[in-house]
C-alpha cells in the first residue's frame, strides 16, 4: 500500500474509536428510528439487519486499514517497545504502536455492538 | 452456574498453588508475550463474547416482546406502587379476575407472562431466583415473561430506587404445583362472591375508615388506594415483605405505618384505642 503517503498527525491514532462510536451511533440511531416509524419506511427489519451488517463490514475494513498504517508507521514490529527515547523516530513508532492497540480495541467493541444484530429479529411492540 | 463457578474456582486456585511453587526460571521474551497475547486478549475476548451472546441470545425469550411471541398473553399484570405491589390475575379476555397484593403464586414449570406498569416512580420488578429484572415504568406496560422449575418460595425486592422506603418494598413468591395453584387460584376467584362471617374486628374495620382505601372480597370494601387485603392472613408477609405475618405485627402497622415504613400512604391510626386496633389485627389476620 505504497499509494497510501505517511502522514505524520497525532490524528490518525483516533481513526479507529472513531470508526467505532460512528458505527455504535448508527447501529443505534437507525434501529430506534426505525422501531419508533415502524411501517412509515418502506423496508423490512430483515433489510435494516443487512443494511447495518453491510454498514459493519465497512467499519471493519476501515479499521484494518487504520490498524496495518499503523503496524507501518510501528515499523512492522522490527523494534519493541518501550519507544520512550526523545527521538523523531521513537515518537513515531510509540504512536503507531498505540495506534494499532486502539484499532485491535475498536475491531472488537464493533464486533460487539453487532452481536444483537445476530440475535434480535424484531422491534419490541 | 455452580459447576462452571466452581471450576473456576479451582482452576485460579489451581494456578495460585502452581505460581508459589513452581521453580522460578525466566522464560523467554517470545513465550511472555504469547502469554499475554493469549491469556489477557484472546482469552478476555472471546469469554466475554460468548457470554455476550449467550446473553443476547436468552433475551428474546425473557422478554417477549417479538411478535412471534406476543401471544402468550399477560396472565398477571404487576402494578409498583410506593412501596408496595399491586398484583393482578387476568382471565383468559384479558380482564382482572381477582386482585391481591405483595404475594405472588405461580405454577411451576410454566412459562408465566407479566403485564408490569407503574403507578407513581419507576419500579423495577425483580424475583433473581427466576430471572431478569425489568423495570416499571409510569405510563408504560412493559412485559416479561418467567419459569420458575422449582416449588418454593422466594423473595424479590424493588430493584429501582423509588422512594424513602425502597428497601422494604418487596414480595414473596410462592411456586406451587399446577392443581395446588388451580385450587388457590379458583378460591380466590370465589372469595368474591363468599360473604365474610361477622366479627368485631369487621365492623372495626368500616367504622375506622379504613375501607376507604382497601378492598376484602365477600365484603362491602372495595377501596382502591390500598393493597388489597383479602385472605391477607394466608400471606408470608404484611407491609410488602416488610414484617413477619403475625396478629401483633398488623396492629403495630395499623397504630404506626409511619415508623415501620417511612413516606408510607397509610395514614397511622394510634389514636384509636387498642382493643379496636387489636381487634381489626385479629380480624385480618385471621383472613385466611
Ligand atoms: C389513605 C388510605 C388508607 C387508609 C385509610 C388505610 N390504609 Fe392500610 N394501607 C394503605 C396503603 C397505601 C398501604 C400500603 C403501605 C405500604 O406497604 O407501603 C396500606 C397497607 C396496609 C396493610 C398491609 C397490607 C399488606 O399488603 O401487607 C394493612 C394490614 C393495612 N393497611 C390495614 C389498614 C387498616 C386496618 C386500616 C384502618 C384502620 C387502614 N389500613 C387504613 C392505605 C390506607
Ligand atoms: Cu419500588
Amino acid at each position: 500500500m505504497r499509494w497510501i503517503k505517511e502522514i505524520e498527525t497525532f490524528w490518525t491514532l483516533f481513526t479507529a474509536p472513531t470508526v467505532w462510536a460512528l458505527h455504535f451511533l448508527v447501529c443505534y440511531v437507525a434501529v430506534a428510528v426505525y422501531c419508533a416509524k415502524q411501517g412509515a419506511l418502506a423496508m423490512s427489519f430483515e433489510t435494516m439487519r443487512w443494511l447495518l451488517g453491510g454498514i459493519t463490514v465497512a467499519a471493519l475494513a476501515v479499521i484494518v486499514l487504520s490498524a496495518w498504517l499503523a503496524w507501518r508507521q510501528w515499523g512492522f514490529g522490527t523494534e519493541v517497545p518501550p519507544h520512550d527515547a526523545p527521538t523523531q523516530d521513537d515518537r513515531r513508532k510509540f504512536q503507531g504502536f498505540a495506534t494499532l492497540l486502539l484499532s485491535g480495541l475498536s475491531f472488537v467493541s464493533v464486533l460487539y455492538v453487532t452481536v444483537p444484530l445476530f440475535f434480535i429479529g424484531a422491534c419490541q411492540s | 452456574m455452580v459447576v462452571g463457578g466452581a471450576i473456576i474456582w479451582a482452576l485460579v486456585v489451581g494456578l495460585l498453588l502452581y505460581a508459589g511453587h513452581a521453580r522460578r526460571e525466566p522464560i523467554t521474551a517470545r513465550k511472555a508475550s504469547w502469554l499475554i497475547l493469549g491469556g489477557g486478549v484472546a482469552f478476555p475476548v472471546i469469554v466475554l463474547f460468548c457470554l455476550l451472546a449467550y446473553a443476547v441470545w436468552l433475551m428474546p425469550q425473557i422478554r417477549p416482546f417479538m411478535p412471534a411471541l406476543m401471544d402468550n398473553k399477560p396472565q398477571i399484570e404487576a402494578t409498583g406502587e410506593q412501596f408496595w405491589w399491586r398484583l393482578r390475575y387476568l382471565d383468559d379476555g384479558g380482564n382482572t379476575a381477582f386482585e391481591t397484593a405483595n404475594e405472588l403464586r405461580l405454577p411451576v414449570g410454566e412459562r408465566t407472562t407479566f403485564r408490569l406498569k407503574a403507578a407513581d416512580v419507576i419500579h423495577s420488578f425483580w424475583i433473581p431466583s427466576l430471572g431478569g429484572k425489568m423495570d416499571m415504568i409510569p405510563g408504560r406496560d412493559n412485559v416479561l415473561s418467567l419459569e420458575p422449575t422449582k416449588t418454593g418460595v422466594y423473595r424479590a425486592p424493588c430493584a429501582e430506587f423509588c422512594g424513602t422506603s425502597h428497601a422494604l418494598m418487596a414480595f414473596s413468591v410462592i411456586v406451587m404445583e399446577r392443581p395446588d395453584f388451580d385450587a388457590w387460584r379458583q378460591s380466590r376467584i370465589e372469595a368474591a362472591a363468599m360473604p365474610q362471617p361477622a366479627h368485631p374486628g369487621r365492623d372495626l374495620f368500616f367504622r375506622h375508615g379504613c375501607a376507604a382505601c382497601h378492598t376484602i372480597a365477600g365484603t362491602p370494601a372495595i377501596g382502591r388506594i390500598g393493597p388489597d387485603l383479602t385472605r391477607i392472613g394466608e400471606r408470608q408477609t404484611i407491609a410488602a415483605g416488610t414484617l413477619a405475618n403475625t396478629k401483633d405485627n398488623i396492629a403495630r402497622f395499623i397504630r404506626e405505618p409511619d415508623a415501620i415504613k417511612p413516606g408510607v400512604e397509610m395514614p397511622a391510626f394510634g389514636m384509636l384505642p387498642d382493643g379496636d386496633i387489636e381487634a381489626i389485627a385479629a380480624w385480618l389476620g385471621g383472613l385466611k
